[in-house]
């Protein structure tokens, strides 16, 4: 016989994102799904009914759920990036919900940095906004795999198939040119519920899965042959003691792909090659590790590898550089400025850095560019070339997010200033860069 | 061919998938390693409740067969299940660590702290643990604080940075991006660190069942003397309870939480073993807190400003 525990721990973990205002129904939304999945519970319940009487509202107001801070519940409004979390029986589910109105590119950024799928709402009577085009950028350059746009409040436009295909065919064509690898439209009304938990009743049109048969379904792994296989170090582990004299592991989550027993691979930046001796994951030796398991590598040769290098396959290393050129997001109040001097923040590395250049700035409304706008304030998006003061295994991105991706920080008080992409995006395909660069511009 | 897990679910999605506990603690297990990667003198807050102890185990797991590089430290209320005190003491001896003790009674005594009308001794307990974080220098302290337990959690940061009285300002809170946690603070500031922040607490009992860790008995179903008081379960002690109009009974009781005697309430239960504790959860329509703590029952913001103040 299963127990209850053995059922239970075969399931997998989505994390995911939402995006939108409470004027598409986000909040209903997101509080079918809680609410469907009995993720609710009758005290969480009963303080948000006994709040939202307080606040004269008639019916339950689910964004006091997790609108947990006072200035939130003072001025009705989200501040910050709320976690939720459901499970159902197939997958225990991360939500990041990302409010629509302040530091609304921050939050967004923030909760679509981890996720594996971002759900973008629109309203079925307004199409795809101003805003739906917002929200499709951010996923795309922060390249989440998977994209689903949910055309809600399809109850208000009788149900129509022509209102939902037109807005998926705009949306999809948008999203698939900024680089979106998958986009699935789904036509709901989480009001009444249609496509959301429960197939509809309304849209025999319709033949694809409900919202939440599509989180349940949505494959989580990657294909770990296709990516490059990259272990940041973050501990040594000696133990120097009487029953394991000699052990030095690397200890270490690895960031993408695969590495097995046997494998020759190179500590970065140093470049010295040694070869997998045996792999340690948490109390099991094993013969292969993937991501985003945390592990344990020992290593047949006594090299010099300590925290802040990266172990690669000797195959397919990264080539260290101390010339960064990426696409920011800038998500603190005070400015980022040309020549300004910052601590870059790369896995397990930090090195001591300078801003060299500030191309352009994006505008995610259109995407205009903007040249040489000198600096960047909070929510802004922009292209920086900056020089460390120490080689970097980087990847590009688009290539590997966990190692393609880093954060500015402020020397002076540890303030996180902006949130970094390396390589190219869609923010670097106007021409500015191109005249920036072949021109030599100094700064 | 061994494969990393027997508990990982290969095939689930036909490729390689981890399950989610195994996510889970991955993601633990990083914080850990960052952390000790990162900080001069971290060191885990211990209270022999279950979700310190799986902070533990996560830590034991992270640097075997290597020491814990962290200390223990217990904030003490004075009002403690023997049973929790006589698990924290054999957990130290058994894994050889260092534990430091910040007595809430001690400030009673010396006339620093008062007891409270309502006797619970909750919010007493920030004074001693700040005064020690200081004493002691440490920069990173551990907490087994989950975001699904409360508002006022699920909006802070794995990586939480205090000013020099212990403050959480969530306003001023950094962006988490990515796993690329900013622990960065000055001389005299530390960060409050919680590993198990995506963890829910069906997690935490099953991760418990998978991993076989030994809880205090408290946890499971047991005959004790209790009184009601504003709806939950006390145990009568020395500690203060019961009053004269708050009549004792034996029940069949078991507690979800384990704090300070005088606020955390136990549950009718007959969940003798794992297996019934994780099936009583998975029905409950309670939360822990709701089921079992009155000091969250004050306010609406009653966890934001202990928070603030440097509570846990």
């Amino acid at each position: 016989m299963t127990t209850v525990a053995e059922q239970l721990s075969t399931t997998t973990l989505l994390r995911f994102a939402t995006a939108g205002s409470v004027d598409d129904g986000k909040s209903t939304l997101v509080g079918r799904l809680l609410h469907d999945s009995k993720s609710v519970l009758t005290d969480q319940l009963e303080a948000v009914e006994h709040a939202s009487r307080n606040r004269g509202q008639e019916t339950p107001d689910l964004a006091l759920l997790t609108d947990g801070l006072r200035a939130e519940r003072e001025q009705g409004i989200t501040i910050d990036v709320a976690y939720r979390y459901f499970a159902t029986a197939r997958r225990r589910f991360i939500l990041a919900d990302t409010p629509g109105h302040v530091q609304y590119t921050r939050n967004m950024v923030t909760g679509a940095s981890t996720a594996e799928l971002a759900v973008v709402l629109v309203d079925a009577r307004n199409g795809v906004v101003e805003q739906t085009r917002r929200h499709a950028a951010v996923a795309a350059l922060l390249r989440v795999p998977h994209v689903v746009l949910a055309v809600n409040k399809m109850d208000l436009v009788d149900y129509a198939e022509p209102v939902f295909a037109a807005i998926a065919e705009e949306f999809t064509a948008y999203a698939s040119e900024l680089g979106v690898p998958e986009i699935t439209a789904i036509p709901i009304s989480a009001l009444a519920g249609d496509n959301v938990v429960e197939p509809s009743a309304h849209m025999d049109w319709y033949g694809g899965p409900t919202v939440l048969e599509h989180l349940e379904t949505v494959p989580v792994a990657h294909d770990l042959t296709a990516c490059h296989a990259r272990f940041p170090v973050q501990y040594v582990i000696r133990p120097q003691s009487a029953e394991h004299p000699d052990y030095r592991g690397y200890a270490g989550q690895i960031a993408a792909g695969a590495f097995r027993v046997g494998e020759q691979v190179t500590v970065l930046p140093s470049g010295r090659t040694s070869t997998i001796e045996g792999i340690d994951a948490l109390g099991e030796a094993v013969d292969i590790a993937w991501a985003p398991q945390s592990v344990t590598l020992r290593l047949a040769d006594d090299i010099d590898v300590s925290r802040g290098d990266l172990i690669a396959p000797s195959t397919d290393a990264p080539e260290p550089t101390q010339d960064v050129e990426a696409t920011v997001c800038h998500v603190a109040d005070r400015p980022l400025s040309v020549g300004q001097r910052v601590l870059l923040k790369h896995t397990t590395r930090t090195v001591k850095a300078i801003v060299k250049e500030i191309p352009s700035r994006l505008t995610l409304d259109d995407l205009s560019q903007h040249p040489t706008p000198g600096q960047l304030v909070a929510n802004d998006i922009g292209r920086v070339v900056v020089r460390t003061a120490e080689p970097l295994a980087l990847d590009a991105y688009a290539d590997s997010r966990r190692t393609g991706s880093f954060l500015l920080i402020d020397p002076a008080d540890g303030t996180t200033l902006a949130a970094g992409m390396a390589g190219r995006s869609f923010a670097s395909t106007a021409t500015v860069n191109t005249v920036a660069d072949e021109e030599g511009w100094d700064f | 061919m061994t494969t990393a897990a027997t508990t990982s679910s290969e095939g689930v999605d036909g490729s390689f998938a981890l399950s989610h506990l195994d996510s889970l603690e991955s993601e633990a297990v990083h914080i850990f390693r960052e952390v000790a990667g990162e900080f001069e003198r971290p060191v885990i807050l211990f209270s022999g409740g279950k979700d310190s102890i799986v902070m533990l185990h996560l830590a034991l797991k992270a640097f075997a067969p290597a020491a814990i590089p962290f200390s223990l430290l217990h904030v003490d209320t004075g009002h403690n299940f023997p049973e929790v005190l006589e698990y924290r003491d054999r957990a130290v001896a058994r894994h050889g660590l260092r534990l430091h003790v910040a007595s809430v009674q001690e400030y009673i005594d010396r006339g620093v702290l008062r007891e409270r009308p309502d006797g619970t001794r909750n919010p007493l307990q920030t004074l001693p643990l700040t005064e020690k974080i200081q004493a002691e220098r440490f920069d990173a302290v551990f907490g087994g604080g989950r975001r699904d337990e409360e508002k006022a959690r699920a909006k802070e940061r794995v990586f939480s940075l205090r000013d020099e009285f212990s403050q959480w300002d969530p306003r001023r809170q950094r962006p988490e991006l990515w796993q690329l946690y900013n622990g960065r603070h000055a001389p005299g500031e530390h960060v409050r660190v919680f590993p198990l922040s995506n963890w829910t607490e069906l997690d935490v009992w099953q991760y418990i069942a998978r991993e076989k860790i030994e809880l205090p008995e408290i946890y499971y179903a047991h005959e004790r003397e209790v009184f009601a008081r504003n709806g939950m379960w006390l145990t009568a002690g020395e500690w203060g309870g019961p009053k004269e109009s708050e009549p004792v009974q034996t029940r069949l009781i078991r507690y979800r939480t384990v704090g300070d005697m005088s606020c955390t309430g136990a549950v009718d239960s007959d969940a003798t073993t794992l297996d019934a504790v994780i099936a009583e959860i998975a029905a409950s329509r309670l939360t822990e807190r709701g089921a079992t703590r009155a000091d969250d029952k004050m306010s609406e913001a009653a966890m934001e400003d202990r928070k603030r103040e440097g509570y846990f």
